[in-house]
């Protein structure tokens, strides 16, 4: 096991690398040009050594690897920085001063480090997309238990049903028309999440809390759709197997039986889904924040691609690739781990 | 115990059959009687090919042109708001209103449902022989699997959306320059959607082919000297027809949504060529006075994929020689 896993941490080192080369060189071939703003009484030789102040007279490998010192080895310096300056979790460890003002990604569009603004943005987006996944799996998985315990009944064909809309229905459809329902008609809800509001006071989580119930609902729908169905089919796979007639022989209650014998073996499948579906979420987020006015990443990543904003596309692009590649490798572990009859080795 | 069976000739003629009783059947008659069963399934079929019918045919039906200004008509109500609302505007000429700037709404839509089922049909037929190619050569040619799984593993490890958001910012320009700004985005979006979602049917057909190459009636096939090409397409690709059939109906239902996410972020076709995702994304603004525009093509989107959705999963199960017969 252990063997395995280290295998396939050194094999996600050249994947990761290679999927950044691949969309460094993508972003290559844009043709935007940062310096278009600047008014025309600009000379352009002074154009071009703006241009090159922001690193572009460089050949583009010389670009990519600076990009790739900037991301992967001045950041973390800054991090562990903050963590033993600032942070309350490791304040208490001496201060590093490893980062000795080198330059950092910089954003074109605000001309400030682009990791500042993504940690400025990632609050909201895991508040909405994560809150979202954990309701998500919560509504599923009772749904799928029950749908596979009771195949073919009412309930089970409801549950499809509505797994089939929830796959169907695209979040860019169901966002709108939640606003139109609860913001406009009723008037329960604010159509717009505001990222400022700051929580205190119990009126003031409420509104939070309100603000959050539609851009949640809507994410988790389609999870809800995912993983209820992925949860059935494993529950239908176990509730016909030989250990669970033996444990209804030693005369359990359905309850232990379903809950305890099946559900737990149904659950190893299941968890592997869940963590592959973590980045998927992230990729789904962009559109529901689109809707609901979230300035997550999502956000940032559109509001970026349209400035033309290289630095920042390329530095979201590849945090979002890294979290796929990280979630499938802890699936596979998790699999491992969980179940003991798999042996990668 | 057993006593001769006093043989009476007449019962035994009786028991023996002439002939067939009836006809051999074929596989696919099977599947068919199968899939009939399945009434989702039966329901997203007719469905599918109605949308398709009306996209293909409802123009030279309705004929009016869905970029013709009518500004006078403007922001007219689909005709059935009239039965809760005497005072809307609406007029039987428009039935399903007209937009802020008077184009008519069913003709927008017809328009709007042959640019999406267009991208979806193409894009879907591309991922598939993509997928299709990738997986039988990995399964097939023992050199190409390592390669080409990794390479299967390397594009899921892609992030799709934002890739595909990058990708059509970028190249849009240059292909509009070459193809013109419809053709040119159509080309785009085919492209970047085949390419970016071949990978499961790759591996599910790698799957197949892998355990079919070790069956007799292949090595039958190579015995008797039958090229590689030739084993494929005649004996190994009609067996994994049946996984491809499922895998496109499910290419098909996010190709239309990827497209349709695609214009609603802004970043599909051009401002005056309608599709249900732009369509949608135009009338969101104004969807407080104007319900209607949102609710028309997100609804024919949602039920398009729906029915998609459906006749893959009957299709899955008619398909699946397991399933038959229950």
């Amino acid at each position: 096991m252990l063997t395995f896993t280290i295998r396939r941490l050194v094999l996600a080192v050249p994947t990761l690398l290679f999927i950044s080369f691949a969309i460094f060189m993508l972003l290559q071939l844009a043709p935007g040009d940062p310096m278009a703003q600047v008014p025309l009484t600009v000379p352009p030789e002074v154009k071009q050594q703006m241009r090159e102040a922001l690193g572009l007279g460089q050949p583009p490998l010389v670009q990519y690897w600076k990009w790739l010192v900037q991301v992967l080895w001045i950041e973390p310096k800054i991090l562990i920085d903050w963590l033993t300056q600032d942070s309350w979790l490791l304040g208490w460890l001496p201060d590093t001063n490893l980062y000795q003002n080198e330059l950092r990604v910089i954003s074109w569009q605000t001309r400030s480090p682009v990791m500042d603004i993504v940690i400025q943005r990632i609050p909201q987006t895991l508040w909405v997309v994560a809150l979202a996944y954990v309701v998500g799996v919560l509504i599923a998985i009772p749904i799928g238990v029950y749908s596979a315990y009771r195949q073919y009944s009412v309930f089970d064909q409801a549950g499809t049903f509505v797994t089939m809309i929830g796959f169907s229905i695209p979040p860019f459809f169901t966002g709108p028309l939640l606003i139109v329902i609860f913001s406009v008609q009723l008037g329960w809800l604010p159509s717009i999440y505001d990222t400022t509001h700051v929580v205190n006071d119990w009126a003031s989580f409420k509104i939070q809390l309100q603000q959050m119930i539609m851009p949640v609902m809507v994410l988790a729908l389609q999870t809800t759709a995912q993983i209820s169905r992925y949860m059935r089919a494993s529950m239908l796979d176990n509730l016909n197997m030989d250990y669970v007639r033996t444990a209804r022989a030693k005369g359990m209650s359905e309850a232990v039986v379903v809950t305890v014998h099946v559900l737990r073996n149904s659950m190893i499948p299941v968890i592997t889904v869940i963590a592959l579906g973590v980045p998927s979420i992230f990729g789904g987020a962009i559109i529901t924040e689109n809707v609901f006015k979230v300035n997550g990443i999502g956000q940032l990543l559109i509001t970026a691609l349209f400035a033309n904003d290289l630095p920042m596309v390329m530095t979201l692009t590849f945090i979002f690739a890294f979290l796929i590649v990280a979630f499938n490798l802890i699936a596979d572990i998790l699999y491992g781990v969980l179940d003991p009859r798999i042996r990668y080795d | 115990m057993t006593e001769p069976a006093t043989t009476d000739a007449q019962a035994i003629a009786a028991l023996q059959d002439k002939g067939p009783l009836a006809p051999p059947r074929s596989q696919w008659l099977d599947i068919w009687d199968q899939l009939k069963r399945h009434k989702g399934a039966m329901i997203g079929g007719f469905f599918l090919i109605f949308i398709t019918l009306a996209v293909l045919v409802g123009p030279y039906i309705w004929t009016l042109d869905p970029q013709k200004l009518d500004i006078r008509n403007k922001d007219l109500r689909p005709i059935y708001t009239a039965i809760w609302d005497g005072t809307a505007k609406t007029a039987w000429g428009h039935p399903f209103g007209t937009d802020n700037l008077g184009r008519d709404q069913l003709a927008q839509m017809l328009a709007g449902g042959r640019a999406s089922m267009a991208v979806g049909w193409a894009a879907m037929l591309l991922s598939l022989l993509i997928g299709t190619a990738v997986g039988v050569a990995a399964g097939y040619f023992r050199r190409l699997d390592g390669p080409l799984m990794r390479l299967t593993d390397l594009f899921l490890s892609l992030p799709i959306l934002p890739l595909l958001l990058v990708a059509v910012t970028l190249f849009r320009q240059p292909l509009r320059a070459n193809f013109g700004p419809e053709g040119g985005m159509f080309v785009l979006i085919v492209t970047i959607i085949g390419i970016t979602s071949w990978m499961p049917t790759a591996r599910i057909v790698r799957g197949d082919i892998l355990t079919l190459k070790e069956r007799e009636f292949i090595l039958a096939a190579r015995s008797i000297g039958t090229t590689s090409w030739k084993t494929i397409t005649r004996h190994l690709l009609p067996n994994v027809l049946s996984p491809i059939m499922v895998s496109a109906t499910l290419g098909l239902a996010t190709a239309i949504i990827t497209e349709s996410a695609l214009s609603f972020l802004g970043v599909g076709f051009p401002s005056d060529f309608p599709t249900w995702g732009k369509m949608l994304a135009d009338a969101v603004p104004r969807m407080v006075d104007f319900p209607e525009r949102v609710i028309l093509p997100g609804t024919a989107i949602s039920l398009t994929v729906l029915a998609v959705n459906y006749l893959g999963d009957g299709l899955r199960d008619a398909l699946d020689p397991r399933m038959r017969g229950r």
